[in-house]
């Protein structure tokens, strides 16, 4: 630590007012604040005293997480190998073949991301948030592993330029970034973003494709065949899909197959109180309330699909977990977020059970209540004056 | 009479006054940009720069006629029932170019389909009739009339070309990315070819405006 203290104390000058880099100065001090306390404290008004800032929160959320990376570039591995037809191979051959894949398409995530990040703090010279810490995570964590890496780096800086930016940064972002990198990847490229070629790698070690007749469709996209008797099309049978979806052991983005990772990441996001249980528990509630709600009625497949394996199916876990719960773009009030989270589950399960040309539903779902939630806000707020002006005139 | 008198004083045909006409519109009263007017169209028909180029000479057509008619009238028609004889005048033209457009450029004119009858709701001629033609002498009128026609035209164009361009990797119909890009795997941009890709084009284009004429920006 003191090398990397005493190598900012030795270029510190050049960045201050008057020095030879001042314009750059944003740049410095993220990265000092990033490596540092800051060394100035706030000066004026009453503040709270707390360790937690925005880095700590971002931090806490990237560790939450880890589970779903590894699992995701683990099962890369497994998915390739499985396609290729040898099974037997070792974790560590599976793990390093989806390290090789996986990781380009984050380190691509985040070098877009932070340049965005840095030219627009240059530009408008206000310090340079974390707040892209977690979405160059999750951006990658929500895409295929046939993504191409350009479209991912096209669809970082659009989301960052167009979700964040122009609407002032970190904190002011009234959806989801991550989700905007999402959405505008599956409407500028659905064929990379959808359908059964996408979600396995299966380039084999010459470079060649596999024959045709391997395809690795998502759970989603065969539920209209059989819910509970999933059949890959490699012959490999799930006599239990609900147990392959919860480990996560199937075709589909790089980190949302596994609900078992990401509800150990659930389970530190509650611990540390970072992300909203009750935004978690309520979306939930909606996809079950909802999911049975179709069952009851069923009338085609998709309506039949249990609502347990709704839950583990897809990206619903990953999006009700790590992106309905983003801070910025939730309702902020303890009502609004049961509300906002139930409203997620709902659509979810709608969107995918009516349309099932968006097998995703859960993404439109977040986007469009991310939109909603300053109205949910605002009416439970005019609610709560309304209900205790009436306690005053009643005491009155 | 106080207009007996204006017109002694003789006006340069060009004066600064006429060429602020011609100019404001294109840049600090832009119709799309600053008034957002006309987005509809804007939307609507901008995945093809001709398309769109076809649109802009067509509300340029009915923008002139309609106001200069509306300038030379504007005397006779009695304030109250003002609006529908716009419309009348709007729409007898609009059904004019329609039928030009339908006997020359037959092609185009079927994908414009209902947005050349919409040219009758243009919110920018209505707004340009009730704002100008209506208290204005012809010759500004025209000046009037051309500005807002071209600066609706020049955002229309820019916004078709990056439509066209990244959305079909085309310009004017001619493919201009070529075959061996999307063999290395370069895909077409299909958002871009979305309406809402549209709006977030004009959304880019005033905010590259809006940083450049820092006059425009809203003080609050």
């Amino acid at each position: 630590m003191k090398v990397f203290r005493n190598l900012l104390d030795s270029v510190k000058p050049n960045f201050e007012k008057g020095g030879k880099l001042e314009k750059f100065y944003p740049a410095y001090d993220a990265f000092e604040t990033f490596l540092f306390v800051p060394g100035h404290t706030a000066n004026t008004g009453a503040h709270i005293r707390d360790a937690i800032d925005l880095k700590r929160t971002m931090v806490t959320v990237i560790l939450a997480m880890v589970p779903a990376l590894l699992f995701g570039i683990w099962n890369t591995g497994y998915q390739h190998f499985l396609a290729l037809g040898q099974p037997d191979a070792t974790f560590l051959e599976m793990f390093s073949y989806g390290a090789i894949k996986v990781l380009p398409i984050v380190i691509v995530s985040y070098a877009v991301g932070l340049g965005v990040e840095f030219i627009f703090g240059i530009i408008n010279g206000h310090s340079i948030n974390e707040g892209f810490l977690v979405t160059g995570m999750l951006i990658p964590l929500c895409l295929p592993i046939g993504i191409p890496l350009w479209m991912v780096a096209v669809a970082t800086l659009f989301a960052v330029v167009i979700g964040k930016e122009v609407f002032g940064g970190t904190g002011m972002n009234i959806i989801n970034v991550a989700l905007t990198a999402r959405a505008f990847l599956f409407f500028a490229y659905p064929t990379l973003m959808s359908g059964d070629k996408v979600w396995i790698d299966t380039a084999t070690a010459s470079g060649e494709a596999l024959a045709d007749g391997y395809t690795g469709a998502t759970l989603l996209a065969q539920s209209t065949e059989s819910a509970t008797n999933y059949v890959n099309a490699a012959g490999v049978q799930y006599t239990d899909v609900f147990s392959s979806a919860f480990l996560g052991t199937i075709p589909g983005s790089i980190g949302e197959t596994s609900t078992l990772a990401i509800l150990l990441g659930a389970a530190l996001l509650i611990y540390t109180g970072i992300g909203s249980w009750r935004i978690m528990l309520s979306g939930v509630l909606g996809g079950l309330v909802m999911s049975l709600i179709f069952n009851a009625f069923a009338v085609n497949p998709f309506m039949e699909v249990p609502a347990i394996n709704q839950l583990v199916f897809g990206g619903f876990a990953f999006g009700i977990v790590f992106m309905a719960t983003d801070p910025v773009t939730a309702s902020q009030t303890t009502r609004g977020k049961w509300i906002y989270g139930f409203l997620i589950g709902v659509f979810a399960i709608m969107i995918r059970v009516f349309n099932p040309a968006y097998p995703e539903g859960v993404m439109l779902a977040i986007l469009f209540m991310n939109v909603m939630a300053p109205l949910i806000d605002h009416y439970v707020i005019r609610g709560n004056i309304s209900k205790r002006l009436k306690r005053v005139k009643v005491a009155a | 009479m106080s207009e007996t008198a204006e017109v002694k004083v003789k006006e340069p045909l060009f004066s600064k006054k006429n060429k602020k006409l011609l100019t404001d519109p294109l840049n600090d009263d832009n119709p799309i940009t600053i008034q957002v007017l006309g987005i509809c169209s804007a939307l609507a028909i901008t995945v093809q720069v001709k398309q769109a180029f076809v649109m802009s000479v067509s509300v340029l057509a009915v923008m002139i006629f309609s106001n200069l008619i509306v300038s030379l009238m504007r005397n006779l028609i009695p304030s109250r029932v003002r609006i529908i004889v716009q419309l009348v005048i709007v729409a007898a033209l609009v059904i004019l170019v329609d039928q030009v457009l339908k006997a020359f450029v037959y092609d185009v004119s079927k994908q414009l389909s209902v947005f050349v009858g919409l040219i009758i709701t243009n919110c920018i001629i209505m707004g340009r009739l009730e704002a100008f033609a209506l208290a204005n002498k012809p010759f500004p009128s025209i000046l009037d009339a051309i500005g807002n026609a071209a600066g609706y035209g020049w955002i229309l164009i820019v916004v078709a070309v990056f439509r066209e361009f990244f959305g079909s990797g085309k310009l004017w119909g001619i493919q201009l990315i070529p075959q061996s890009f999307y063999e290395f795997g370069y895909f077409n941009n299909g958002l871009m070819i979305l309406p809402p890709m549209a709006l977030i084009t004009v959304g880019i284009i005033i905010w590259v405006q809006r940083s450049r004429n820092t006059k425009l920006i809203e003080s609050n």
